[in-house]
């Protein structure tokens, strides 16, 4: 299982995540259809943005799945989030009033 | 995740916006995080295995934050109100260290001063490490007040895990800012400059609180929300008492540190019905906040008939996300609604690591805060003090905020405390420690106040007047210090 803290980005989009929560399913975690990779690794250079996964990603939201797993977007980019082909819902947060 | 993954985000979505603003310094995001850039490569080529930082904070606190993080080493910022002695006897406890040191405080401690370390970041080689998340980010000593201090770790993840878990990203409206006058030893000055650059709030500073200086930046800088300690919500309500002042923007005022005073609280609505009120509640060692009692809450409580209501006014209100609670009794049994017992806390925020101690988790991960504490019906966290300040008189258990409550609330009481003083008869006596609100009440009209609302074993035994209480910087009331004062052998005639 990829670990907590992790940085991922996108093959195919500006996307980066980190990951917050790990659960097995991120093994197969996507930005527009194409495989994350660690902040820094190689990129295949001939895969594409799928079109049907292209919704785009918000920075600084945390998206989630329904196995627990949870990312924080540390980029934004014109990929969607998916688990295979099941895109991450936004995870709504309750706004707290600023407390420090 | 690393706290300096925080500035990154906040520098990509708006690299132009002030970040801080202290007396005549202004940053903007960008130059701030290319300041901790810079600040960083400063610390790695001293070589140093920590820093240490002496001064009064503002925006040398963020920036040696993210400058230590990005060199990868953890970061103390110490009490500069403590002698030279004491503040030696802390450095030394810190391995390999760099001290930084801002100019006031240069006769009391040798090191770099902050001056010269913001000269040297300026032209610094770059160094920007991605810190092992969960190595140590911060390390902060206890305030010591009823025992040495204590060397607090906290981790990267510790404290992103509080920022991410309870700020949402730039989620301030545009002009936001944020009034800090919490010094940068204590944990809410962390987590204050953490969580507002992660929201994308202005910070505004003012290091050496003053009421009329900080309701002038509240007007002036446009400020939005602000957090105080108790002495400081004090010395703000009474002058606004005497000189009525529209605080403009402000929309909420956060109150922390140690307990407020609930005639205080009521007052200090009254005065301000526009501002949403909020009563944080949190420990160094769970990185900043674990409840809140919100605006709403506060209205709630205000305008409720219904007693169970009401009385959460006096709370520290629910649990933030990723924070759980439990109250156990002594031998361990986790205690229901309504029980009263230690409060025990767990989640990803929570540390519970000491430098030289180690992890105080249990096996489940449950920290002991070793206050006592009580959950009501609807989760709301009520808070009766130090379970190390319970008094024991003649084998009762008494906690001397059940006093202190009902003392507080009569006229001539402006503030009090009470404390267990040894007795040979008693083993301890319940001591009341009263400063009077104008001339001094009789002390038998107050002990029979406290007998009139409480069982009869929790009258003060004595109460003694006194100009003020000994507090230290955040309002915590010293009540070593007033037990020392107080105890037979010491007693003036």
């Amino acid at each position: 299982m990829i670990k907590n803290g992790t940085r991922l980005q996108s093959q195919v989009c500006d996307t980066q995540v980190i990951v917050v929560r790990s659960a097995d399913s991120l093994d197969d975690l996507r930005a527009g259809g194409a495989p994350m990779v660690p902040v820094g690794g190689d990129v295949d250079a001939s895969l594409a943005l799928d079109p049907a996964l292209s919704d785009g990603t918000l920075m600084g939201k945390r998206y989630v799945d329904e196995d627990g797993a949870e990312v924080l977007v540390t980029k934004a980019g014109a990929g969607t989030l998916s688990i295979g082909s099941t895109p991450l819902s936004i995870k709504e947060a309750k706004p707290l009033p600023a407390s420090d | 995740m690393s706290i300096s993954l925080l500035l990154e985000m906040a520098s990509s979505a708006g690299p132009d916006r002030t970040a801080v603003v202290a007396g005549e310094t202004r940053l903007t995001t960008d130059e701030l995080s290319a300041l901790a850039d810079g600040g960083a490569g400063v610390i790695a080529a001293s070589g140093a295995q920590h820093v240490a930082y002496v001064g009064a904070g503002a925006a040398m606190l963020p920036l040696l934050l993210f400058a230590a993080a990005r060199a990868g080493v953890p970061v103390t910022p110490l009490n500069y109100r403590l002698s030279a002695s004491g503040l030696t006897e802390l450095i030394e406890r810190l391995p390999e260290p760099l001290v930084i040191v801002d100019p006031e405080y240069a006769d009391v401690v040798a090191g770099m001063s902050s001056d010269d370390f913001v000269a040297s970041a300026r032209t610094a080689e770059p160094a920007a490490e991605f810190a092992d998340p969960d190595s140590v980010a911060v390390v902060l000593f206890t305030s010591g007040t009823t025992s040495k201090p204590k060397a607090v770790e906290l981790t990267h993840n510790n404290l992103t895990s509080y920022i991410t878990g309870s700020v949402e990203f730039d989620s301030a409206e545009p002009g936001d800012a944020a009034l800090i006058c919490v010094p940068p030893y204590h944990i809410a000055g962390v987590s204050a400059a953490l969580s507002n650059l992660y929201a994308g709030r202005k910070m505004v500073y003012l290091p050496q609180f003053d009421a009329r200086e900080w309701i002038r930046l509240v007007r002036d800088e446009g400020v939005s929300s602000a957090t105080v300690v108790p002495t400081m919500l004090d010395r703000i309500i009474t002058v606004l008492e005497s000189e009525p002042t529209d605080l403009g923007g402000l929309r909420t005022l956060a109150y922390g540190g140690s307990k407020v005073a609930l005639p205080l609280v009521r007052k200090a609505l009254g005065l301000l019905p526009g501002v949403g009120f909020v009563n944080a509640y949190g420990l160094t060692e769970t990185s900043s906040t674990i409840a809140v009692l919100t605006p709403d809450d506060h209205r709630a409580a205000l305008a409720s008939a219904d007693d169970a209501v009401a009385r959460r006014l006096s709370s520290v209100g629910q649990p933030v996300p990723g924070v759980e609670l439990q109250i156990r009794a002594e031998d361990g049994t986790v205690l229901g609604p309504g029980e009263t017992g230690e409060l025990f806390v767990r989640g990803e925020q929570v540390s519970g690591r000491y430098t030289g101690i180690g992890s105080v988790l249990d096996d489940e991960g449950w920290f002991p805060t070793r206050d006592v504490a009580m959950l009501d019906d609807e989760g709301y966290l009520f808070i009766g003090g130090r379970s190390d300040d319970t008094i024991i008189r003649g084998g009762e258990n008494i906690a001397p905020a059940e006093i202190e409550d009902v003392l507080v609330e009569h006229p001539a009481v402006r503030d009090c405390a009470v404390v267990g003083v040894e007795d040979p008869e008693w083993g301890q006596i319940i001591v009341a420690v009263v400063v009077p609100s104008g001339a001094e009440p009789a002390a038998e009209e107050l002990r029979e106040f406290v007998r009139g609302q409480l069982r009869g074993s929790r009258t003060p035994d004595r109460v003694v007047f006194r100009d003020e209480l000994p507090t230290n910087a955040t309002g915590k009331v010293l009540r070593r210090d007033l037990v020392r004062d107080l105890s037979p052998s010491k007693e003036p005639a």
